[in-house]
């Protein structure tokens, strides 16, 4: 679905991403890990748009999308959710939503002026699909309290939600089980793995090892911007050089250390 | 049930406009409540792109002097008729509008409102130093009152109100098509936060430049109705001043609320005329209130109000779908 090759960002001096190349298979879960400052959200930010890259190509289902802006790459079908979601606090929640679907509508400020008829159908649809992406995350009972007012894990269920409601093919899930506590994980994955089965392709960053290792499929480790293991969990979970990364080369049990492919 | 409770409260606001004359002990109330309401007009254009997009452009006043001004030079200059040259006022600072936005809007929170400082300040000399085109430091004097409309003459205090209102009354129902409707929503996620918006294919050049433009369509065209009302403009008019007096109206009434710039808009030259015995130490008493409301009721007047709404409503909702189980009770 997404296939990047020799991808590199440099911040002046500093790459923040060097040379990494891997593929985000459809209908999977694919999951992204390192160690902090790994250069995994810079990873994420060169995928969706929000940084051009200094090198290399992203093709996103046969088209190359290397230097398309954001709001373009939202358009395509690739939406990403934050570390931290910022809502517009005093709203409800559906009203928070309702803008999600936005970039599929065309009504402009002469629809608005005059009050056209295509605005108030676009306006219905958008809330529709605010209403069913609600409901998919599970907050149907949410849409009126205030944004301000709902929890963490809640929070994180809207994140996904304000993401689905753009009709996405490819979801990018920053950290979405950062800061919920372990039950509210386990039903986040169960929320993830839904997305799958619904049809989409989900590509997230976690630092919950035990989460990624039940739920991914596949799992590339970035450490210091480079690419140093991708394989299943099983692989991952057995390969030294990510051990060494996590825990130092004590640890891993060797002196010399090669990364290693499990693709090849 | 809300929607029928703020449309009545909009109705019953328009009647208290209405009446407000008959109230008015004199004339001199009058000329304060229009004025009151042209820069009411202002600030509501300044609140579409500070409360509702989140960039807060420092050069709103510059604007609101290119449509005064459009209309003093054309009008005694040029002889241009007033009404013409009113509307000229609004497209003018519109055009000026898109080449500051296109370039300015390049830059982010603080920087972009440094440069609109900065650009503000370009705007003030340039009236100030143009003599042959502004008439400089001396000002235009002598504008023209606004020519009959048919029957409708506006030579008194009284029927200058009722222009002066008639046109708030256009520009406040405008902005609450503008500001429920998607593009309004769109402007909000952009305040709300530029990356998400952009993630979720929001365009924020585009949608940042159009609000910009709205937003000084609004300056512009009460500065057209400034000139026709006071007749008289100087530079001071364009000062960065003019635009803090705005922010303090919606910082009162509440950022990002269609109401609050209005009231605060309103409510604030009222205020200053009844500590004017403490002329120039009337600041002492302002700073302390706008510090006191910043901290206390940081989304001011009417924000704090429609929070507080929009919670019982919300209690109001869910405690009946919990009961009724249905998701539109």
């Amino acid at each position: 679905m997404l296939e990047i090759s020799h991808l590199t960002k440099r911040f002046g001096g500093l790459a923040a991403v060097h040379d990494v190349s891997t593929t985000i298979e459809a209908g999977r879960i694919n999951a992204i890990i390192g160690p902090n400052g790994a250069g995994k959200t810079t990873f994420f930010n060169l995928i969706n748009g929000v940084h051009r890259p200094t090198s290399g190509r992203i093709v996103f289902k046969g088209q190359d999308v290397t230097n398309l802006p954001a709001d373009q790459m939202a358009r395509l079908g690739i939406a990403r959710t934050f570390q931290s979601t910022t809502l517009f606090d005093v709203a409800s929640v559906l009203d928070n939503l309702i803008v999600g679907h936005r970039l599929r509508t065309r009504s402009g400020l002469w629809d608005v002026l005059v009050g056209s008829a295509r605005l108030r159908q676009e306006e219905q649809i958008c809330r529709e699909k605010a209403r069913a992406a609600l409901d998919f995350v599970g907050l149907a009972h949410l849409e009126h309290r205030v944004a301000g007012d709902i929890s963490q894990e809640e929070r994180k269920r809207l994140a996904f939600a304000l993401a689905l409601s753009t009709d996405p093919s490819l979801v990018l899930l920053d950290e979405p089980a950062g800061g919920v506590n372990p039950d509210e994980t386990v039903g986040l994955a169960e929320l993830i793995r839904k997305m799958v089965r619904s049809g989409l392709t989900v590509c997230l960053i976690e630092h919950k090892m035990d989460m990624i290792m039940s739920l991914a499929d596949k799992i590339l480790v970035l450490n210091y911007g480079e690419r140093i293991a991708e394989g299943t969990p099983a692989e991952i979970s057995a390969n030294p050089a990510v051990i060494d990364a996590y825990l130092g080369t004590d640890h891993a049990g060797i002196d010399h250390l090669e990364p290693i492919d499990a693709r090849a | 049930m809300s929607a029928g409770a703020a449309r009545i409260g909009w109705i019953l606001l328009f009647l208290a406009g209405l009446a407000f004359p008959l109230l008015a002990r004199n004339d001199y109330h009058l000329t304060v409540m229009s004025t009151a309401y042209i820069f009411a007009l202002a600030t509501l254009g300044l609140n579409l792109l500070v409360g509702y997009t989140g960039q807060f452009n420092l050069a709103h006043s510059g604007f609101m002097a290119v449509g005064a001004y459009t209309v003093g030079i054309l009008t005694v200059d040029h002889q241009v008729p007033f009404w013409i040259a009113f509307a000229l006022s609004g497209v003018f600072a519109t055009v000026l509008g898109f080449f500051v936005g296109i370039v300015s809007l390049r830059l982010k929170g603080h920087f972009f409102s440094i440069f609109t400082l900065s650009v503000g300040y370009i705007m003030f000399l340039v009236i100030e130093k143009w003599d042959s085109l502004t008439h400089g430091p001396v000002g235009i004097i002598g504008i023209p009152v606004p020519t009959p409309i048919g029957p409708l003459r506006f030579e008194t205090p009284l029927s200058l109100y009722y222009l002066v209102f008639a046109v708030l009354v256009v520009g406040v129902w405008l902005m609450h098509r503008i500001t429920r409707s998607l593009l309004g929503r769109t402007f909000l996620a952009i305040r709300n936060s530029d990356a998400l918006a952009e993630s979720i294919g929001i365009n924020l050049m585009r949608n940042k430049l159009l609000a910009f433009m709205l937003s000084v369509f609004y300056a512009g065209m009460a500065g057209g109705l400034y000139a026709g009302f006071v007749r008289f403009l100087g530079p001071g008019l364009a000062g960065v001043e003019t635009t803090f007096d705005m922010t303090v109206s919606m910082l009162v009434g509440g950022l990002g609320t269609l109401l609050g710039p209005l009231v605060g808009a309103i409510m604030m030259p009222w205020l200053a005329q009844y500590l004017q015995f403490l002329q120039e130490y009337r600041f002492i008493v302002f700073g302390p209130i706008l510090i006191l409301l910043v901290i206390f009721v940081p989304h001011g007047i009417v924000g704090s109000f429609l929070a507080w709404r929009t919670r019982r409503v919300s209690a109001q909702r869910t405690a009946a779908t919990t009961v009724g189980g249905g998701r539109d009770a």
